[in-house]
């Protein structure tokens, strides 16, 4: 076990220290997140709706957008710097590998989520300082949901044609449940009401996370051997 | 051979038993009170949507079997399956605006059955898009286990989180833990329709498991020729 | 320390592994000559543990571990040094921490780009990044050494250089499976020779006191010649 955690921890810094020398991949997720807010701001007539009704769903979107454009990332780089095959034929267990990359998956898409998230409230002057601390965990606990599934799936499609397309198509249906979960939380906090009135939506994104990111740590193997 | 024939055969036994159920349906069974005709098509409806949810189950746990045995017999079931779900969704997804509209004004609606069968639908979609982009068999075959075991764990959670939301569905009037609110005679068709559609779900996995059995003793044939072929003569091929 | 069972894999209608089984002690070096798509890097594979055979099995005494594998991939990433690179590798193959540097230094001393540790690796030269290739799967001293085509881009000099490290590394005991095009290359560092054809052994010997001539006139007249791939020795056996 520890060893499991030790392996994926020198991954996840392995990935963090190139993104850290390239920062190529989290200056274009990040200029991707502050476009699609400003696309959103266009797609909306602000005399029909009132922006607080529409602020989750647009929040929820543009980080779903912007985590499945990370998640492309992940083992695309180790099929660019050809390393796969060296990490296989490493002892690590595949498990490692997975955690790894989930590490350094989330750790990415909460840079992007850090800069999105104060862009969001100030592009829709949407009032959030009341409900920081619980935004931020329910944001937690979906990305995770996210992330967990995509991790898996990314390491899929890089062995399938047309992998960026893939990638969305398989990716999103799993999103829905976690999505609902957070913009309906995300709807109560933004409405002032306290966190214990969104329990319900809460349960759903734990659950979702504890079930698939055990399914995806036992499933993983079977995707990334050759 | 044999199976593709003998699946077309349970196929169209099927069909026409569709036609007796609707028969039966439209002269023998009473007009619903509150919605009128087009309530009939409940007897197509709901038993398509239970298929297309059995359907993704049986994906999944074929998928589940295959990652431990690695049976290719697997794989060609779960791939048939999919299929078939897809056209039960499918039926699902056309059937519901047709009901819908008279009953409700509105073709579409997001209530729970409705939803769930949509997303379904996607699965599907993704998992047979996932298998044509594979081609290495092996490789597809794992692919589509591992996807069609995560659809079926994701099965659950779209029931919670579109139950969650409140629902213009007809409140569930079969699956109760007291008996059914359906009148003696609608429950009979209905259940005959049940059978029917699983007849149908049958008919259609025995078709597509029985043609693709065909494709591949026709790609092992091509196999086998283009072995003979290069080991009567000389130099070496990729 | 090394041994294969009766490998069977084709992919699709092509033949890569068809029956192959031997053993190799430690100290033996076995080259494997054959043209391109002869199966020999499916072999190598095979014993790396990265594909599952569809019939047989190979056993490597001390599993992932004790193997060194140097393959077509580089395995560097582009935007690290060659020490980081280094360095992560061994920490992957669980090199004691306190031991890591040192032994960056020895490898990258013995393939002679010490001067090349804190570059960039895409701005180096092909010839000297296949050597840090080469570096980076000696780092974990393993037992087992698969290698894919290694003299690929290297030059006269470097290429025997590594030569010169294999020799060492036989005399220390390891095991050295080297797959290689190249017949004039590879002759001089074989205890063991192969020549494989379509996925079969055509010949696999003890070299004996065969010069490497000797070897390389056998292996174009078993490759070139339209034998209809028979296991069992032609000359030179």
């Amino acid at each position: 076990m520890g060893d499991t955690l030790r392996h994926a921890w020198t991954i996840a810094r392995k990935d963090l220290l190139l993104e850290f020398r390239t920062r190529t991949a989290v200056l274009s997720a990040v200029v991707f997140t502050a476009l699609v807010l400003t696309v959103f701001n266009f797609g909306r007539d602000p005399t029909a709706v009132a922006t607080i009704d529409l602020a989750p769903s647009i929040l929820w979107v543009t980080f779903s957008f912007a985590a499945i454009l990370a998640l492309n990332r992940a083992f695309q780089l180790e099929l660019e710097n050809e390393a796969l095959e060296g990490l296989l034929v490493s002892p690590i267990s595949r498990t490692s590998l997975y955690l790894g990359k989930l590490v350094a998956n989330l750790m990415f898409v909460g840079v992007v989520e850090c800069v999105a998230l104060p862009l969001f409230v100030l592009f829709f002057d949407v009032p959030v300082w009341r409900a920081l601390a619980p935004l931020i965990a329910v944001i937690a606990l979906a990305t995770v949901g996210f992330v967990a599934v995509g991790t898996l799936f990314s390491a899929m499609v890089i062995r399938t044609r047309f992998a960026e397309l893939m990638l969305p198509v398989l990716l999103l249906p799993f999103f829905i449940p976690p999505l609902t979960g957070a913009v309906q939380a995300t709807a109560r906090l933004l409405d002032g009401r306290p966190l214990s009135e969104a329990a319900g939506w809460l349960r759903l994104l734990a659950g979702y996370d504890v079930a698939f990111l055990v399914l995806a740590t036992l499933l993983f193997p079977h995707t990334v051997d050759e | 051979m044999r199976l593709a024939r003998a699946g077309r055969w349970v196929t169209l036994v099927g069909l026409l038993l569709l036609a007796g159920v609707y028969l039966r349906a439209l002269a023998f069974t009473p007009i619903e009170r509150s919605q009128g005709p087009a309530q009939k098509i409940f007897y197509l409806h709901m038993p398509a949507a239970v298929w297309a949810e059995l359907a993704m189950g049986l994906v999944g746990l074929a998928g589940v079997f295959y990652l431990f045995l690695k049976d290719p017999r697997l794989d060609r079931f779960a791939a048939a399956s999919a299929e078939a779900g897809t056209v039960f969704a499918a039926i699902v997804l056309t059937t519901g605006p047709i009901w819908g509209k008279p009953i409700w004004g509105t073709w579409w609606t997001w209530d729970a059955r409705l939803t769930l069968t949509l997303l379904l639908f996607f699965l599907y979609m993704g998992y047979l898009l996932l298998r044509s982009a594979t081609p290495d068999p092996e490789l597809r075959a794992r692919y589509s286990a591992v996807l069609g075991i995560c659809g079926l764990v994701l099965v659950p959670f779209i029931h919670l989180s579109t139950v969650m939301f409140r629902t213009l569905h007809p409140a569930p009037i079969v699956l109760k833990p007291s008996p059914p609110s359906l009148p003696g005679s609608m429950l009979i068709t209905l259940l005959f329709s049940f059978g029917v559609f699983t007849l149908l779900y049958i008919g259609f996995v025995m078709q597509v498991y029985g043609l693709s059995l065909l494709q591949e003793e026709l790609a092992a044939r091509e196999r086998a020729a283009a072995v003979a072929r290069g080991r009567g003569e000389g130099g070496d091929d990729a | 320390m090394l041994r294969a069972d009766g490998l069977r894999h084709a992919f699709g209608h092509v033949i890569a592994l068809d029956d192959i089984s031997f053993s190799l002690a430690p100290g033996r070096t076995l080259v494997i000559f054959g043209p391109n798509g002869a199966g020999k890097t499916t072999l190598l594979k095979v014993l790396a543990g990265l594909i599952r055979p569809q019939a047989g099995c190979a056993t490597v005494a001390g599993g992932r571990r004790a193997i060194g594998w140097i393959g077509h991939q580089s395995h560097l990433y582009a935007h690290l040094t060659v020490a980081e690179n280094l360095l992560f590798w061994a920490a992957l193959y669980d090199v004691p921490a306190e031991r890591r540097r040192a032994r960056a230094a020895e490898v990258m001393r013995r393939l002679a780009i010490a001067d090349q540790a804190d570059r960039r690796v895409w701005a180096l030269s092909r010839g000297l990044a296949q050597r840090a290739a080469i570096a980076r799967a000696l780092m974990h001293d393993p037992q087992v050494l698969l290698l894919d085509e290694p003299f690929t881009g290297l030059d006269l000099a470097a290429a025997g250089e590594v030569r010169a490290l294999l020799a060492q590394l036989r005399g220390a005991g390891r095991v050295v499976v080297l797959a290689t095009h190249n017949v004039d290359e590879g002759a001089e560092l074989a205890t063991d020779v192969a020549f494989q054809r379509r996925g079969r052994f055509v010949h696999f010997a003890p070299r004996g006191a065969h010069e490497s001539a000797e070897i390389a006139e056998a292996y174009r007249r078993a490759v070139g010649a339209g034998a209809a791939g028979g296991a069992g020795g032609t000359a030179g056996g």
